[in-house]
């Protein structure tokens, strides 16, 4: 069976003024069709590096990166990415944030108008669509992002602390929220996060990652049937499995 | 009464002031009161004055600054925008910028004159001087504070050369800052009209009948003084009004 996405011996060393800082090592990864995968990690583990590099934001020192059985070399909307804050374009509405990707592939005006909506639609946010970012609320603006990441139909949404700074019961919501997106879209997400409760609500699968330089130190599989219930016991019993990985490690950097 | 009109209080106070003081200490063929020179005002303004017409010295001064400040708007948006996206072209033409920035813009006047003769363009090549700085300086500002999470969204989707980046992400991300440059700019060109026209450049010009009327109608001077500061005020007013109008994003 061939994978969706592959991270093949991933390395990613950084030349700052101390000298070389590797903040990747040796990453190897499998991300099946139409899964729900969560990278969590301490914070400074290299996870957002990780994300950057399958967005072909930046270059792996050494290993391959391989989307649909094509090494990833540039940014492509193939990959959506939905950034943890402040990446909507405060100069264009939330409509006109959703077509952007659809204008620069040169789509005719009404069909960009026609897929955007759809997609506003999908994240709840109609009648705001002529609004300008700044008359949002956090996790309107999140909502946005993520339209304006599937508008372009990638093939994989990548998702870097999407939620990270919105309150905590707007979080649920959102988290809610994606879970019937993803449901409906059929799309396969690679979502970044520091919390373990976001991640065992979300994934089919966590790959912990290991302090700098980040490694994955193990690949959990979630098999709680959804809809999941926060408090249920399976959950407390994985959390206290994913926590005791996590302080190990955080102690390793303390 | 209404307190929105209370506003203009200290204004009036201040005319009265003049206007007494005008008749009582001061000389009045030296400060005229404020009840003379806005008849004289009046009458330069409708041309019923054998020698001041102010309409046609509106156009001539206005003919002077749109030349300069348009070429400075030209030229300043996009050097600004280069040396603000690329590195290289910011540590090379540093040097060069911060040697000629700190020259004020009147002391090119006589190079201008040298260069170009009293002609229009030596008015125009101080008034452009006098706004390319702020206007590059401001656009190479909002260049680089463009958020580097807006640039990596546009990569992400989609944004594969300089110039989408250009035209969808940096300049309108920099807008703010350019319009800041340009009422900066129009400021600093505004007053350079007024110092190019008094060399000279043309027979015309509210800079330049400001001092031609130096020696002998005071009154006249004043009235060009108040006229300039009008246009200097109008002009301001319409940049604002282009910031309200394309910068209502911000909030």
């Amino acid at each position: 069976m061939s994978y969706k996405l592959e991270i093949l011996n991933v390395t990613k060393t950084f030349n700052s003024e101390e000298g070389e800082i590797k903040a990747l090592e040796d990453v190897n990864l499998s991300v099946n069709c139409c899964e729900f995968l969560c990278i969590l990690g301490p914070s400074g583990c290299g996870k957002t590096t990780l994300l950057r590099l399958i967005a072909g934001l930046d270059y792996p020192s050494s290993g391959e990166i391989i989307l649909d059985g094509k090494e990833v070399k540039d940014p492509s909307p193939d990959r959506g990415m939905v950034f943890q804050e402040f990446s909507l374009f405060p100069w264009r509405t939330v409509i006109k944030n959703v077509t952007f990707g659809l204008e620069i592939q040169g789509i005719d005006e009404e069909e960009q108008y026609r897929v955007a909506n759809e997609y506003i639609e999908l994240v709840g946010l109609k009648d705001f669509k002529n609004c300008y970012p700044y008359e949002l609320s956090g996790g309107m603006k999140q909502r946005v992002a993520i339209a304006r990441a599937l508008a372009t139909e990638p093939a994989i949404l990548l998702m870097d602390e999407p939620f990270g700074s919105v309150d905590a019961q707007t979080r649920n919501v959102l988290q809610e929220e994606l879970l019937q997106i993803w449901k409906r879209t059929e799309k396969t997400i690679l979502f970044v996060t520091h919390s373990v409760d976001e991640a065992v609500y979300l994934a089919d699968r966590v790959a912990v990652m290991s302090a700098r330089p980040g490694r994955i130190i193990e690949c959990m599989r979630i098999n709680i049937a959804r809809p999941r219930k926060r408090t249920s016991v399976e959950a407390n019993v994985i959390r206290e499995k994913l926590l005791t990985l996590l302080s190990s490690e955080s102690l390793r950097i303390g | 009464m209404n307190t929105k009109y209370l506003q203009f209080l200290p204004l009036l106070s201040f005319l009265f002031l003049w206007e007494i003081l005008s008749r009582t200490l001061l000389n009045p063929l030296i400060i005229p009161p404020p009840s003379v020179v806005f008849k004289t005002l009046a009458i330069i303004l409708i041309g019923n004055h054998p020698v001041y017409f102010l309409p046609l010295d509106f156009l001539y001064s206005l003919y002077h600054y749109v030349t300069g400040f348009g070429v400075a708007i030209l030229l300043g948006i996009p050097l600004g925008m280069v040396i603000g996206w690329f590195r290289s072209a910011d540590r090379f033409s540093y040097p060069l910028i911060e040697l000629i920035r700190p020259i004020p813009p009147i002391a090119w006047i006589p190079i201008a004159i040298a260069i170009l003769k009293l002609t229009h363009e030596a008015a125009a090549f101080v008034i452009f001087i006098g706004s390319f700085w702020p206007i590059l300086l401001n656009t190479h500002f909002g260049v680089k504070s463009v958020e580097r999470t807006w640039i990596d969204a546009a990569l992400t989707l989609g944004v594969n050369s300089n110039g989408t980046m250009f035209r969808k992400v940096i300049f309108p991300a920099s807008l703010p800052a350019i319009f800041t440059g340009i009422r900066v700019g129009s400021g600093v060109s505004w007053m350079c009209v007024v110092a190019a026209e008094m060399f000279g450049v043309s027979n015309y010009g509210m800079g330049y009948k400001l001092d031609f009327a130096r020696g002998f109608s005071p009154d006249v001077v004043i009235s060009y003084m108040i006229a300039i500061g009008i246009v200097g005020f109008a002009l301001d007013r319409i940049y604002r009004y282009g910031e309200k109008r394309y910068l209502k994003w911000r909030g």
